[in-house]
């Protein structure tokens, strides 16, 4: 215990704010995770238009989120539409705006991507049969889609959990900044707390994100054959 | 075999997520205003973006709140951390205590990282900034800063069998320093002729250190002295080095009212000694008494 610096996990209510450090990473990531699979379907559907203006903005939508590293778009969100437009946005707010718009971006991709590995003669015989385009997308397409999306979505999801990390730099106390907060006030008295504390966020993101991906893995061997 | 693996990892999940987000509502739910909640900066800039282009609040807006918004380190042991009962704590934050309960509101921190202080600040997201800020010119374009109320110079500690009192000591010897702090650039600057072993991190250097590498090491002369008061065999020859710098808060460019207030009410409690009380109270563990005089200043009273 004393040579992990564990000791100070049970420090007053250390663990406790540990914890609730989690709470606040798992609520920002949840809300995210929620609005960018509903636009993320729709956008992802918006890609696959052939017309040319919405192949343009999916375009340069795209290449902002790929391009754009998740740091800075916290900054100009927090401080950026506040001093352009005077626009005043809560931290948390801002976490869930950057994280949704990464996510709607990146969903978007995938679906469009599973959409698009749906051979044509499928879209083709569907028609020849008599269905119309709604019921092609519900009864053929999307059946499949999402076979084809989940695992790959659920890995997103992950990273998503993973990232929150970084919205300690606009003020957000979530776990890593609790964990900062804890082994820096003990940095004399336990300076081990850094490898106890430290490690217990490991297996916190660990057991939050490690049955996430226990379920895409089982979703494709049950969906593979 | 497979199927209860997943229902194992199912119930994991949701324990895990129920727990988090019980604890997260927890402390949501709590309007505490130490809950070391980032939430808090709401409301700082909701009036400013109301009362048209000004970004900063005026200190009649603060104390019709009720409450001012101060940013503070969270993690700088032992100028504003916070303790393991989950309350902001340190020297900076003894200061931002007592400014609120001398304008008579509540206090509302938020944790600031060193690189967005100033941005803090540009966009009024914080009335005040009191994160051991150090007063720079390129600072002072961006934002005012009240009366300082510490020191900070750069120090120099050696073994205790080769005391380094004077740069001029060194000769042949190596200083350790760390690469990116105001040490390295001051040396490389001033004194090109002494040799530096630089290290990425202050771990390194340390250890460097005390495996008598180099005769000496420089740093800030907080970290010097709080290193030298923790470790045997150590002393600080040299307290202070350079232009001596001074840590004071800082508000937002143009809010001269709340300035000066900030000012005038600091004057008071440099008449009380309440830096010096301040200082026995959250640095004296770290630094020792012999520093107390060398780091602290109270505003309006002549050094």
């Amino acid at each position: 215990m004393e040579l992990l610096g564990l000791d100070v996990l049970f420090k007053g209510s250390n663990a406790m704010r540990l914890l609730q450090g989690l709470g606040v990473a798992v609520e920002i990531s949840i809300i995210s995770v929620v609005i960018s699979l509903v636009l993320g379907m729709l956008f992802g559907i918006f890609m696959t238009w052939k017309n040319p203006v919405a192949r343009v903005i999916s375009r340069i939508y795209l290449e902002i989120v790929r391009i754009m590293p998740q740091l800075v778009l916290l900054f100009i969100v927090f401080f950026g539409a506040t001093r352009a437009l005077g626009l005043n946005v809560s931290a948390e707010l801002s976490s869930i705006i950057v994280f949704s718009f990464w996510g709607v971006g990146e969903m978007g991709d995938l679906v469009r991507g599973s959409l698009e590995s749906i051979p044509v003669h499928q879209y083709e015989s569907a028609a020849a049969l008599g269905m119309t385009k709604g019921q092609i997308y519900y009864h053929v397409v999307i059946p499949q889609a999402v076979r084809r999306l989940i695992p790959m979505s659920i890995n997103l999801v992950t990273r998503m959990i993973k990232t929150t990390s970084l919205i300690l730099m606009i003020g957000v106390v979530e776990v890593m900044k609790v964990g900062q907060q804890i082994i820096e006030a003990n940095r004399m008295v336990s300076p081990n707390a850094v490898f106890g504390i430290y490690g217990t966020i490991l297996l916190l993101y660990f057991l939050v994100c490690w049955p996430i991906s226990m379920l895409a893995r089982h979703l494709e061997k049950k969906w593979s054959n | 075999m497979r199927k209860r693996f997943v229902g194992i990892a199912a119930v994991a999940a949701a324990l895990v997520l129920a727990l988090g987000l019980l604890a997260g509502c927890g402390s949501s739910g709590s309007s505490s205003a130490a809950s070391a909640s980032g939430s808090a900066s709401a409301s700082a800039s909701e009036s400013a973006s109301a009362s048209g282009s000004a970004v900063y609040r005026t200190l009649d807006d603060i104390k019709a709140s009720g409450k001012i918004v101060i940013g503070v380190f969270s993690d700088k042991h032992p100028f504003g951390y916070v303790d393991e009962g989950g309350e902001y704590a340190g020297y900076d934050v003894e200061l931002a205590n007592r400014l609120a309960e001398d304008l008579g509101v509540e206090v509302e921190f938020v944790s600031t990282e060193a690189a967005n202080r100033v941005e803090y600040l540009e966009t009024g997201k914080v009335d005040v900034i009191l994160a051991n800020f150090t007063v720079t010119e390129e600072r002072a374009q961006k934002v005012d800063f009240c009366d300082p109320y510490m020191n900070v110079a750069l120090g120099v500690v050696s073994h205790d069998d080769n005391v380094i009192t004077d740069l001029s000591q060194i000769g042949d010897g190596e200083v350790i320093v760390i690469t990116g702090t105001t040490a390295e650039t001051y040396l490389t600057e001033n004194n090109p002729e002494i040799k530096l072993k630089k290290f990425e991190t202050y771990a390194n250097a340390k250890t460097a250190f005390e495996n008598k590498e180099g005769v000496a090491w420089a740093n800030d002369n907080t970290e010097v002295i709080a290193f030298a008061n923790s470790a045997k065999g150590f002393t600080v020859g040299i307290e202070e080095l350079g232009s001596l710098d001074t840590i004071a808060p800082a508000v937002s460019k143009g809010n001269t009212e709340l300035l000066q207030w900030i000012n005038e009410d600091m004057e008071k409690l440099g008449a009380e000694k309440f830096f010096h009380a301040a200082y026995e109270k959250t640095l004296l563990d770290v630094y020792g008494a012999d520093y107390e005089d060398t780091l602290v200043v109270e505003p309006g009273q002549a050094k």
